[in-house]
C-alpha cells in the first residue's frame, strides 16, 4: 500500500520534470505549424513556414555551413581528444596532473572571452575569417569534452586484458586497435556527440570568428529577431532540433549495436 | 581474435577522418578575394533586404551576394574593428553607430563617391545631411525607422493624442512598451517638452521621476515582439517600432495608430562600405541598385520600414500608402528628432531605466 503510494508520487514528480523541461520545447515545434503570423494565438495548421524556409536561399547556405563545420570539428577533435585521453591514461610523466587541469580549464572558461581572444589571435595572424576559423574554434572547445569522456571510459578498464594480448604476442598498434579502441568506442562516441552538438549550436563564439561566407544557422536566428518572432524562427528551430535529436538517437544506435557485439 | 568487426570500421572512421582534417585545410587556406571578383559581401541584419531584390541584383548584375547577419550594431563594429575594416563590402547600420564611428581615430568607413552613385539623387534630401554624417560623407540612407502609439479602439474610450495620454491614469497595468531605454527615457523627455538627447542632470532626473509615474500604468516591456500582447488583449495600449505597430494591425484593424502630437523620433540605417572591402567596385554597384526607386519600394514593402527614396513613391500599392504604421507623411517627419550619443550621460539613462524596471 505505502509502496504503490510512493510509486505514484516518484511517477508524478518524473512526469512534472519531463514536462518542465520538455513543454516549451513542444511549443516551439508546434507554433511552427502556426497560421498567425503574430504567434499568439492557434490560427490553424499550415506547412507554409517551411516552405518559405526551404525557398530561403540564405537558410539553405547557412544550414550548410553549419553542418559542415560541426562534423568536420567533430571529427577533428574526437581523434585528437582520444589520441590524448588514451595517451594520458597508458603513460605517467612529470606535470600529468598539470596537463589534465589544464585541460578541464578550457571548459570552464566563458565562452565570450574564448570567443574574443580567438577573434584576436586570429586577426593578430591576418588569417581570413570563414568556415576555416570556424572549425580550429570549435575543435577548440571541443577536445576537452571527448578528452573527459573518454577518459571517464577508460578509468573503468582492465589492464591486464591489455597485458594478455601482449603476452600472446601482439603489437601495440594491434593492441590498441582490437583491444582498447573497441572498448572505449562508446565513450567515443558520446564525446563525439557532445562536440558535434556544441559546435552545431553554438552562437558567441560563432559571431566572433565567422567571416563574410560563413554565417551559420544559429547566427542568423538571432539575427532574425530583429523583425520580431515568427512562425518562420520557431519552424528554423524545429529543423534544428531535429538534427540534434537524430544525431543523438543515431549515436545511441550505434553503442547498443556495438555492445551487443562486444 | 580472428575477426574483430570493429577492426575495419575503426580503420574505416579514421581514414575519413584524416581525409575530412586535410579538406578542412584546404577550406581554410582560400585566398583572400581580389577586386576583379563577381562576389560582393553584404553584412546586416537577416531578411533585412528581401530574397527577392538579392536575387534580382545577381541576374541583373552576375555578382554573388554572400549575406552575411549581425543582431546588434555593436556586434558589427566589434568585427569592423577585430578584421580592421576588410572582409565586408557593403553594411547596413544605424545612424548612431556611424556617429560614433566617425568619431573614432581609426575610421573604419571609406567616403563614398558620389559619382559612381547616380541613384544617389533618388534619395529624399530630408533623410540626407543629419547630424550623424554631415555631408553623407560615409553613408547614404536605406530606410527610416519610428516609434508610434498603438491603441485598442474597442477599449480605450478617451483620446488618445500623445505621449501624455500614456500617463492617464485609466489605463493602469495596460501598457506595453518597447524594452528599451533610450526610447522609453526619450519619450518620458519629449512629454516634458525637453529633447530626447537630453544629458542636463536636473532635466533627466525630472523624467526619471516623471517615468516611475507611468510604472503603474506598464505591464509589460518587450523588445522584440510588444506587439502580441495587444494582439492577445494582455494590454491595450502600446509605444512600438512601426513594423511591429504593422503587424498589430494586420491582426486586427481595431488597433488606431497615433502620431505622438509631442514629435516623433526617426532613426535611418545606412549603407556604409567599410574601409578596406575587398569588393569596393561591387559594393558601389550594389548600393546604386538598392537606390533605384523600384527595389527600394520592393524592399520597404517587404520589411515595412519607411521608405527614403523619392523615386521610390510611384512604385508604392495602395496598402503600403494606406498603411499609416510604414508611411508616415512628411510633416511627422520633418520635425521628427534623431537619437544621438549622449556621451557619459548614457550611464544616467542607464541608471534611470534599471530603477524603472525595478519598481
Amino acid at each position: 500500500m505505502k509502496t504503490k503510494f510512493f510509486r505514484q508520487i516518484s511517477n508524478i514528480y518524473i512526469g512534472m520534470i519531463f514536462i518542465y523541461l520538455y513543454l516549451p520545447i513542444f511549443i516551439v515545434v508546434v507554433y511552427s505549424f502556426n497560421k498567425s503570423m503574430a504567434g499568439t494565438e492557434w490560427m490553424g495548421f499550415t506547412m507554409d513556414w517551411y516552405r518559405k524556409l526551404f525557398k530561403d536561399l540564405n537558410v539553405i547556405i547557412a544550414f550548410k555551413n553549419s553542418l559542415t563545420i560541426a562534423i568536420v570539428s567533430t571529427v577533428i577533435s574526437s581523434i585528437i581528444g582520444t589520441i590524448g585521453a588514451v595517451g594520458l591514461y597508458k603513460y605517467n610523466f612529470k606535470g600529468k596532473n598539470l596537463v589534465e587541469g589544464l585541460l578541464d580549464i578550457t571548459i570552464v572558461i566563458p565562452e565570450v572571452i574564448m570567443g574574443i581572444a580567438l577573434l584576436m589571435y586570429f586577426s593578430q595572424m591576418r588569417f581570413p575569417l570563414g568556415i576555416g576559423t570556424l572549425v580550429l574554434s570549435h575543435t577548440t572547445f571541443s577536445i576537452p569534452f571527448v578528452f573527459i569522456v573518454v577518459k571517464s571510459r577508460l578509468a573503468g578498464f582492465d589492464s591486464s586484458i591489455e597485458d594478455a594480448a601482449m603476452d600472446l604476442g601482439a603489437s601495440r598498434f594491434k593492441v590498441f586497435t582490437s583491444i582498447i579502441l573497441p572498448l572505449i568506442l562508446p565513450g567515443i562516441l558520446s564525446g563525439a556527440m557532445i562536440a558535434f552538438v556544441l559546435s552545431f549550436d553554438d552562437v558567441i563564439i560563432n559571431f566572433f570568428v565567422s567571416g563574410p561566407e560563413s554565417t551559420t544557422l544559429p547566427i542568423k536566428i538571432f539575427s532574425m529577431l530583429r523583425f520580431g518572432l515568427s512562425p518562420e524562427i520557431n519552424a528554423l528551430c524545429t529543423l534544428m532540433l531535429l538534427i540534434t535529436f537524430g544525431i543523438l538517437i543515431m549515436v545511441q544506435f550505434i553503442k547498443t549495436m556495438g555492445t551487443k557485439k562486444v | 581474435m580472428k575477426k574483430n568487426p570493429f577492426k575495419i570500421l575503426i580503420l574505416g572512421i579514421t581514414s575519413v577522418c584524416f581525409i575530412f582534417a586535410l579538406s578542412a585545410c584546404s577550406i581554410q587556406s582560400k585566398p583572400t578575394s581580389d577586386n576583379s571578383e563577381k562576389v560582393v559581401n553584404l553584412f546586416t541584419w537577416a531578411n533585412y533586404v528581401p530574397d527577392s531584390v538579392v536575387n534580382e541584383f545577381e541576374k541583373q548584375t552576375g555578382i554573388k551576394v554572400n549575406y552575411s547577419n549581425f543582431s546588434t550594431n555593436e556586434e558589427m563594429l566589434a568585427k569592423l574593428q577585430a578584421s580592421r575594416g576588410s572582409e565586408y563590402d557593403v553594411v547596413i547600420c544605424s545612424d548612431y553607430i556611424i556617429e560614433v564611428m566617425g568619431k573614432q581615430k581609426n575610421i573604419l568607413m571609406q567616403p563614398i563617391d558620389k559619382a559612381k552613385i547616380p541613384n544617389y539623387k533618388n534619395v529624399d534630401p530630408q533623410f540626407l545631411n543629419q547630424v550623424y554624417d554631415k555631408g553623407n560623407k560615409y553613408s547614404m540612407p536605406y530606410t527610416l525607422g519610428s516609434q508610434m502609439i498603438v491603441y485598442n479602439s474597442e477599449k480605450v474610450n478617451f483620446p488618445i493624442r500623445g505621449y501624455k495620454d500614456l500617463w492617464n491614469p485609466a489605463l493602469k497595468n495596460s501598457l506595453v512598451l518597447v524594452d528599451d531605454p533610450r526610447i522609453v527615457l526619450g519619450m518620458t523627455l519629449k512629454k516634458l517638452g525637453y529633447s530626447m538627447n537630453e544629458t542636463d542632470s536636473k532635466k533627466l532626473d525630472q523624467a526619471k521621476q516623471d517615468l516611475l509615474k507611468l510604472k503603474p500604468n506598464v505591464k509589460v516591456l518587450d523588445a522584440d515582439t510588444p506587439h502580441n500582447s495587444l494582439i492577445n488583449g494582455d494590454t491595450t495600449v502600446g509605444f512600438m517600432y512601426g513594423s511591429q505597430a504593422s503587424a498589430a494591425v494586420k491582426a486586427n484593424p481595431k488597433f488606431k495608430i497615433v502620431y505622438p502630437e509631442e514629435g516623433m523620433n526617426a532613426e535611418e540605417d545606412n549603407f556604409i562600405i567599410p574601409i578596406k572591402a575587398p569588393h569596393k567596385e561591387n559594393a558601389e554597384k550594389f548600393i546604386n541598385f538598392m537606390l533605384d526607386g523600384k527595389i527600394s519600394n520592393e524592399a520597404t514593402t517587404a520589411n515595412e520600414y519607411v521608405n527614403t527614396n523619392k523615386a521610390a513613391k510611384k512604385y508604392m500599392s495602395k496598402e503600403y500608402l494606406n498603411n499609416r504604421a510604414v508611411f508616415i507623411p512628411d510633416s511627422e517627419l520633418k520635425r521628427a528628432e534623431r537619437f544621438r550619443d549622449v556621451g557619459s550621460a548614457t550611464k544616467t539613462y542607464d541608471l534611470i531605466w534599471s530603477e524603472f524596471k525595478q519598481r
